[in-house]
Formats: structure tokens, C-alpha cells, sequence
């Protein structure tokens, strides 16, 4: 069937298939969004409601049957540590990517480039490390933050968190490296530059969108974090966002259900809006990346 | 032209590739073993001795609380819930993710929406999205309910976390929920590192978009969904955020994983010896999944 004029009807036939595949993109694109964000819309649109509202079960959940309010969010900016928590959050996760970039970058290319014979073994040790559960270290960890005395402080988490992204990071790295030929920085030790210049200078601006990832992979393993958050500290004025709104807000059966959806909807489109951002370059770089090598 | 002697110096440590390949390694590594591998090492001598929160003198009991654990039913019924729970989520997170990869590498109106819209999941801290699912699955109050109620399928409620059936499939659905976005963006970067003529050669032969699908795009990003989805269930087999917060391993232990189990045990139950055994247990079964999804890995990159 090797036919190579192209009748009006293999183009008819094209067109409508190409028309069905349109149509069939839109619609499971628009289902994705319904299905990932529509429990934030519910979110968003319970945090207005008054109690009276929200506690009847025969009213519709998705619109204000009475005058919506602001009480709820007041409540959480004012009389919780909410905005403590947040910035506690944002804090610990900035030092912990910058940890993490500091101990993975040069790991990786220890393990990607320099070609030793234990690399390959010591990648798959360090890979490893990411076997061993929070949930298993969470009890013997909390006795070494006791005796570095960080018990207690927010400062525990930016010392533990690395443990949970270098492994993560290192092989996410490993992997960026190995689409960046090794020409490139042969040719720049060529060219009159050192192992360490050619890294720097050719390696790492190449390597961006593998920095990136990491970035967005180390924040928001930090942010969600929970049990090494829940195990290490105890006062408020030191948690986090992940540990503090649950605690805060759920005082024994009392849920403050506004409150707490107000939370969610304040911390899920701020993230989720930077890491777009991101998305795009992080996108446009790896492409740019794989069309040159 | 000589260069100053501490840069010809700096100069030839910089090009040691031995010495460079150490010196780049060892802060990772040393930051490692002292915040993993030391507690690892007494995670498992607290699994060998009768350490609790009352009582944190160590003392020596050998195997006394893996065979505790072993003729605890809660215990196997946790390990089955630990299997149904990953592998069921494992096949939905690739399936979906794979699906959602498509999507967004697509070009159409919105796009910069959907992805953002979609990638809320991930980016939202687990324990407070799973807070908004606890109230979407209300016995009472229940939106989805509510739902169900006006098309007329549902007389009273369903009570999402109260039936065993519908309690795991519930806490399946949120971890799905949330891990999709992940899956689907590690997919479509595998997905953009296919070169574009190797996807045009096959446009040009006349391949159809599922022969293409089958033929060019499955086989090529291959490892990176092996990868992928080994990370998935690794974290999913370890992970116990979406069951504590949801049904706190309820009703009756239907839901309850090892991970769960070992929190209880160790930290509510105060029994940090049985706590770290449970936990302990988690290990080996972690370590076979591991070397056999690398291996396959290998092969393909091999092959």
C-alpha cells in the first residue's frame, strides 16, 4: 500500500480524525483541571461560608445560600499562627534547597563525570539512602536533635530536610548530566579552562533546568513534610504550615472547617503559581537541551 | 609565561580528576551517613530491645518484638493493605500520569491554566489538601454526597470512611490524586527528550498517532517511566500522611498500612521497640523493589 499521491479523500480522512483528536485533547484536558483543582474551588468557596450555611445538609455545598463572610479568614490571619507558620515554611524550605543544591550539585558530577570506578555503586548507595522511611528514622532522629539541642526549633528541620532531598537530588542531577554531552566541557578544558571551570562555567548553565527541578523538587518535599515536622516540634511560634494549620485549627473534635480550607486555598495557588512559572523555563530549557545534543 | 605559583597550584587540583571526584562526593556522603545511616544503625538496635517512651533505658531483648509483631493479625493485615494500597495507586499514577503527559506537552488555548490548575495537587502540602478531602468525604455533610443525592443515586450518605471498601478505595483515590501531577511532569520532560526527528521520521512513514504512541514514544521514554514509577511506589509504600489524616488506619485497622502501624505503634503506643520493628519490616521489601526496577532499567538502556 505503498501509494505516495495523497487523494482528497486520505486528506478528508485526515482532517476529521485531526479534528477528533482536537476534541478529545480539550475534553480530557478540561476534565484534568475539574478533577486536580476542583476540591480547591469547593475550598475556596466553603472558606466564605457562614457556619449556618455550611452545617446544613440539604443546602448546595457549591453556592452561598447565605451572605458570604470574611470572619473565617480573619480568624486565620489574626488569631492563628498561620502567618508565622507560613513564613517559618517559606524560610526553612529556601535554606534547605540551597543546602541540598550545595551537597548534590557537586555529588552529581562527581558520579556522572569523573569517571572513578566506585561511581557507579556509589550512586546506587545513594539512591538507596531514599529506601530508609521517614517513619523508620522519625524515633532515633528526634534523640540526635535532642543532642545538637535544635529540639524544639524550626532549625531541626533545616539540619534533617537535606537527608530527605540530596538522594532525590543527586540522581535527578545524574540524570540531567547525562544528556549534556561531554564534548562541551572536553572542548572548554581544551580551550584553557580547568575541571572545576569547565563545570562551572559550561556545566552548570547547561544544566539549569536539571537545577530547577531540583528547586521545585526540594521545596515541596519540604513543604509537605509532616512527620519529622510533627516529631521535632512541639511550640507553636516554631512550626510549620503543614504541622501548625492541623493542630492549630482542629482543637480536639473542633474543626474549624473555613479556616482550614482557607489555609489550603492560601498556600496551594501561591506554590502552584511560582512553580508554573518555573515549569515553562524548566520546559523550555530541557527541550533546547535535548535539541542540541 | 608561568602563572603565579598558588594558581598553577589551585590549577592542578582543579584538573585532579581523582582527588576532585572525592572532594566533590564526600560532603553528601558524610552528611549522609551521620543523618541517615547513624540512625538507621540504632532504628534497628531500638528494634532489638525494649526501649518506650516511659521507659528509654536500652535493654537487650533479641527478636522478642519481631515475634510479637508476626502473631499480631493487625500486623499482616497491615501488609496486605501496604501491597493493595501501592499497587493499586502505582497503576492509576502511571496510567493518569501518562495520559496528563500528553495533555500538557499538547499545544492548545488555556494550557498555562490547565497546568497550573492541575499541578495544585502536588504543590499543596499534603497534609492540608488531605484536610479538604477529610471534609469532601464527611459522613454527614459530604458534597460528593450531596451530588449523588440530586441525580437521585444515593438516598442517605455514604459514608466514604466508614466502609472498609470505600475507606481504602478513598485513601487510594487522594494519593492517586495528589501523586498525578508528579507522575505527569517527570513523563512529559522523558516526553521532550525524544528528538524530534525521531518522532517526524515516523509522522513521514505514515505512522497513526497510537502506532506512534506504541512504536516510538513508549519504548523510547521507557526508563523514565521505570524511574518514575519506582520513586512513586517507593514513597507510596512508605508514605502514611493520606491515611493518618484521613482515617487514622480506621475503620478497624481496614486501612491501617505498615507505615501507619509502625507510627501508632511506636509513637502513640509510646512501644518504640515494636514501633521500629514494624518499621524495620518495611526495609527488605523496599530493597527487592528497588534492585529489581534498576535492573530492568539497566537492561533497557542496554538494550
Amino acid at each position: 500500500m505503498d501509494r505516495l499521491v495523497v487523494t482528497d479523500a486520505d486528506r478528508h480522512r485526515y482532517a476529521r480524525r485531526h479534528r477528533a483528536g482536537r476534541i478529545a485533547l480539550y475534553a480530557i484536558a478540561v476534565i484534568s483541571a475539574l478533577a486536580a483543582a476542583g476540591p480547591f474551588v469547593w475550598a475556596a468557596i466553603t472558606t466564605f461560608k457562614q457556619d449556618s450555611d455550611l452545617y446544613r445538609r440539604r443546602n448546595n455545598p457549591f453556592i452561598f445560600n447565605e451572605t458570604p463572610t470574611t470572619d473565617h479568614i480573619g480568624l486565620l490571619i489574626n488569631d492563628t499562627g498561620f502567618v508565622t507558620f507560613a513564613w517559618n515554611t517559606l524560610w526553612v524550605g529556601v535554606l534547605v534547597v540551597l543546602i541540598t543544591l550545595a551537597l548534590s550539585l557537586p555529588a552529581a558530577y562527581s558520579l556522572a563525570r569523573l569517571d572513578r570506578p566506585w561511581a557507579g555503586p556509589m550512586g546506587i548507595a545513594i539512591f538507596f539512602v531514599y529506601l530508609v522511611p521517614p517513619t523508620l528514622l522519625f524515633l532515633s532522629l528526634s534523640r540526635l536533635v535532642v543532642a545538637l539541642g535544635l529540639q524544639d526549633s524550626t532549625w531541626s528541620l533545616v539540619v534533617i530536610y537535606p537527608t530527605i532531598t540530596v538522594p532525590v537530588s543527586v540522581w535527578l542531577l545524574i540524570g540531567f548530566l547525562k544528556t549534556i554531552p561531554k564534548d562541551i566541557e572536553e572542548q572548554a578544558m581544551v580551550d584553557g579552562y580547568s575541571r572545576v571551570g569547565a563545570m562551572v562555567r559550561v556545566v552548570v548553565p547547561l544544566l539549569f533546568p536539571g537545577i530547577v527541578a531540583v528547586i521545585v523538587f526540594a521545596f515541596t518535599l519540604t513543604a509537605s513534610e509532616f512527620i519529622y515536622a510533627l516529631a521535632f516540634i512541639s511550640p507553636s511560634a516554631e512550626k510549620v504550615i503543614s504541622t501548625g494549620v492541623p493542630t492549630e485549627l482542629v482543637r480536639g473534635d473542633v474543626f474549624f472547617w473555613q479556616s482550614l480550607q482557607a489555609a489550603a486555598v492560601l498556600v496551594a495557588v501561591p506554590i502552584a503559581f511560582v512553580f508554573n512559572l518555573f515549569l515553562d523555563r524548566f520546559i523550555a530549557g530541557f527541550t533546547q537541551g535535548a535539541v542540541k545534543g | 609565561m608561568a602563572a603565579p605559583p598558588d594558581v598553577a597550584a589551585r590549577r592542578r587540583l582543579a584538573d585532579r580528576d581523582g582527588a576532585l571526584a572525592w572532594i566533590f562526593l564526600s560532603p553528601a556522603v558524610v552528611y549522609i551517613l551521620a543523618l541517615v545511616g547513624l540512625p538507621f544503625v540504632l532504628a534497628v538496635a531500638f528494634s532489638l530491645s525494649d526501649v518506650t517512651g516511659g521507659d528509654p533505658s536500652f535493654d537487650w531483648v533479641g527478636l522478642q518484638n519481631f515475634e510479637r509483631i508476626f502473631s499480631d493479625p493487625v500486623f499482616w493485615r497491615s501488609l496486605r493493605n501496604t501491597f493493595v494500597f501501592t499497587a493499586v495507586s502505582m497503576f492509576f499514577i502511571v496510567l493518569f500520569g501518562k495520559v496528563l503527559a500528553n495533555v500538557l506537552i499538547a499545544d492548545f488555548k488555556g494550557r498555562w491554566l490547565v497546568r497550573f490548575l492541575v499541578l495544585l495537587p502536588w504543590t499543596t502540602p499534603v497534609a492540608l489538601s488531605t484536610i479538604t478531602w477529610l471534609w469532601l468525604l464527611d459522613s454527614v455533610f459530604s458534597p460528593i454526597d450531596w451530588v449523588l443525592r440530586q441525580i437521585g443515586l444515593l438516598q442517605t450518605n455514604m459514608f466514604w470512611l466508614g466502609q472498609p471498601t470505600l475507606a481504602m478505595a478513598s485513601v487510594i483515590a487522594v494519593h492517586v490524586w495528589r501523586l498525578v501531577p508528579l507522575a505527569a511532569v517527570i513523563m512529559m520532560a522523558g516526553l521532550l527528550s525524544i528528538p524530534k526527528d525521531v518522532q517526524e521520521q515516523a509522522l513521514v512513514d505514515g505512522a497513526g498517532y497510537w502506532r506512534r504512541m506504541f512504536e516510538v514514544t513508549i519504548p523510547l521514554t521507557a526508563p523514565v517511566i521505570a524511574i518514575s514509577a519506582l520513586f512513586g511506589a517507593i514513597f507510596t509504600f512508605t508514605d502514611m500522611t493520606v491515611v493518618y489524616v484521613l482515617t487514622r488506619g480506621g475503620p478497624t485497622n481496614e486501612t491501617q498500612v505498615l507505615a501507619s502501624w509502625a507510627f501508632f505503634r511506636g509513637i502513640e503506643g509510646s512501644d518504640i521497640g515494636q514501633g521500629a520493628a514494624i518499621a524495620l519490616f518495611l526495609f527488605p521489601l523496599l530493597l527487592a523493589a528497588a534492585i529489581a526496577i534498576l535492573r530492568a532499567v539497566r537492561r533497557m538502556e542496554v538494550g
